[in-house]
């Protein structure tokens, strides 16, 4: 195990070294790259006058909010299309008509109708995050044993304990999974606004930095994007063994 | 399909309608101002004066251009690289640790180097599409060789075939469902990032159009974008479905 940890640092190191000797020995002078002592300074000077954390907090606000939201709304849809086949049938075109929506293209709608800012990259990312959200809890909420769902019938749970003591628990594990995949979405989606148009965040942080002709404070955020997004899954992941174990996994294949 | 299949089906799309009527009263009604909200009548009538016009011809063309040159670019050479990463247990002990270190990178944060290096150029836009649509596919194709049963390794070994043999008779099939569901994955990050390298570099494409129509509010031109942007996610990926059905056809048979 550790050897094969170590076996994995070597391709980063090897290319980060070769990286640094070849900018050094060329002296090299570009708009779109700088050698990785560089890019370090350039994290450590983001991090020092707090460029860096005040953009982490305005892109990760934006994510969570709009991950909320969309949470909330494709898990509501979700459990109502996996209890009720006949809503689920019924609905059937509408969503299979939004669904296909590149939740980018709604950029310019938001734009217009809410303006820069937090609320339209919110919204933005919400719709991006119903749909995982909502296609996993319906599957999982169908494949609940059914004989749960024959006790809550004999129990005589109105449909409101039914969700709540019997549907969700049994579908948590499957659910978190959709949770964890949306997460890495809300992340990506709202990087990418930021880049395409709304002036806040980090992506708005890496697009200046490159517009000002500073590669190595371009690259440092660049770096910083990768580790948040990495932290961001490991973080999920350790989550979902914690919480759930082995019974998530039934849910990653689908 | 059954007659209660058909049944459901009708009542389905009569659902749908109902909503494109709610939409059409909403608008009507000014409950939304017509200014950020037109009515399906008027979205409509955008898109078939756009089409007759040849506008949304020449920019749904743009669009499906960068996409499909992005997306088979991406997939020779994630299919390749994967095949060579994944055929060698030393590869994969030495490369793919670093590819899953990289995976959940936004790859829209490779815009801005890609525009750094190239400008607000097509280069640019094929480049990060490619980039972006690349992850999935070569993933898959390393997993896919990963997982291929052993035995048939053992055989490939006892028969002498070489490596390219084993890859192209061998691995290869074996791995495609993989590979083609990662190929379905990577054609919605294609279109996404199409529309989002148009929106930046201006270059002719459905992204394009929709900023363009928000910057002058023209709403129902903008509605008219964004379905047509829709109908192009939702046909790709029908054609994607039917493309895998037929390629693994021989799979379902011999289940």
């Amino acid at each position: 195990m550790r050897a094969n940890s170590a076996k994995a640092l070597v391709l980063p190191l090897a290319v980060l070294v070769a990286f640094e000797v070849w900018a050094r020995a060329t002296h090299l002078q570009s708009d779109s790259l700088a050698p990785p002592s560089e890019i370090v300074m350039a994290l450590f000077g983001a991090f020092a006058d707090l460029s860096i954390l005040t953009a982490t907090r305005d892109t990760l606000f934006s994510a969570f909010a709009g991950l909320a939201i969309g949470t909330t709304i494709g898990l509501a849809f979700g459990i109502a299309f996996g209890i009720s086949d006949t809503l689920d049938r019924l609905m059937e075109v509408t969503v299979e008509a939004i669904r296909p929506i590149p939740s980018i293209a709604l950029l310019p709608i938001a734009l217009i109708a809410l303006g820069f800012g937090y609320r339209m990259e919110i919204v933005i990312v919400a719709f991006a995050c119903v749909w995982p959200v909502l296609i996993l809890s319906r599957a999982a909420v169908r494949s609940i044993e059914p004989r749960l769902m024959e006790v809550a019938r004999a129990l005589r749970l109105p449909s409101a304990q039914r969700v709540w003591k019997i549907i969700i628990p049994a579908a948590l594990p499957r659910i978190f999974v959709a949770f964890r995949l949306s997460a890495g979405i809300a992340l990506i989606v709202a990087v990418t606004v930021e880049i395409a148009i709304n002036p806040l965040g980090l992506g708005a942080g890496i697009m200046l930095a490159q517009q000002a002709l500073r590669p190595d404070l371009m690259l440092a955020y660049l770096v910083w994007i990768g580790v948040i997004g990495y932290a961001l899954n490991v973080l999920l992941v350790v989550a979902q063994n914690r919480l759930f174990g082995r019974a998530a996994l039934s849910g990653d294949g689908a | 399909m059954n007659r209660a299949a058909l049944l459901w089906r009708v009542a389905s799309f009569a659902v749908a309608a109902g909503f494109v009527a709610l939409w059409q009263l909403i608008a009507s009604l000014k409950l939304v101002s017509p200014v950020f909200l037109p009515g399906p009548d008027r979205a409509w009538a955008a898109l078939v004066r756009g089409f007759s016009s040849g506008d949304l011809w020449s920019k749904l063309a743009g669009t499906l251009e960068h996409m499909a040159y992005g997306w088979l670019a991406a997939s020779i050479a994630g299919i390749a690289i994967g095949a060579i990463i994944g055929s060698s247990r030393r590869m994969r002990t030495y490369v793919a640790p670093s590819l899953e270190f990289l995976r959940p990178l936004p790859v829209s944060a490779i815009i801005p180097v890609a525009i750094a290096m190239l400008g607000l150029t097509q280069a640019m836009a094929l480049f990060v599409i490619a980039f972006g649509a690349i992850w999935p596919i070569m993933l898959a194709t390393i997993h896919g060789f990963a997982a291929v049963e052993p035995r048939l390794y053992e055989v490939a070994r006892s028969l002498q075939m070489s490596r390219l043999a084993v890859i192209f008779k061998i691995a290869l099939p074996s791995a495609s469902p993989d590979i083609l569901a990662g190929m379905r994955l990577s054609l919605t990050v294609a279109l996404i990032l199409s529309v989002v390298c148009e929106i930046l570099a201006g270059l002719d494409g459905l992204g394009h159009w929709v900023l363009l129509s928000a910057r002058a509010f023209r709403s129902a031109d903008l509605f008219a974008g964004v379905i047509l942007l829709g109908l192009t996610g939702y046909v790709t990926s029908v054609a994607m479905s039917l493309a895998e059905h037929r390629l693994l056809a021989w799979q379902a048979a011999r289940r």
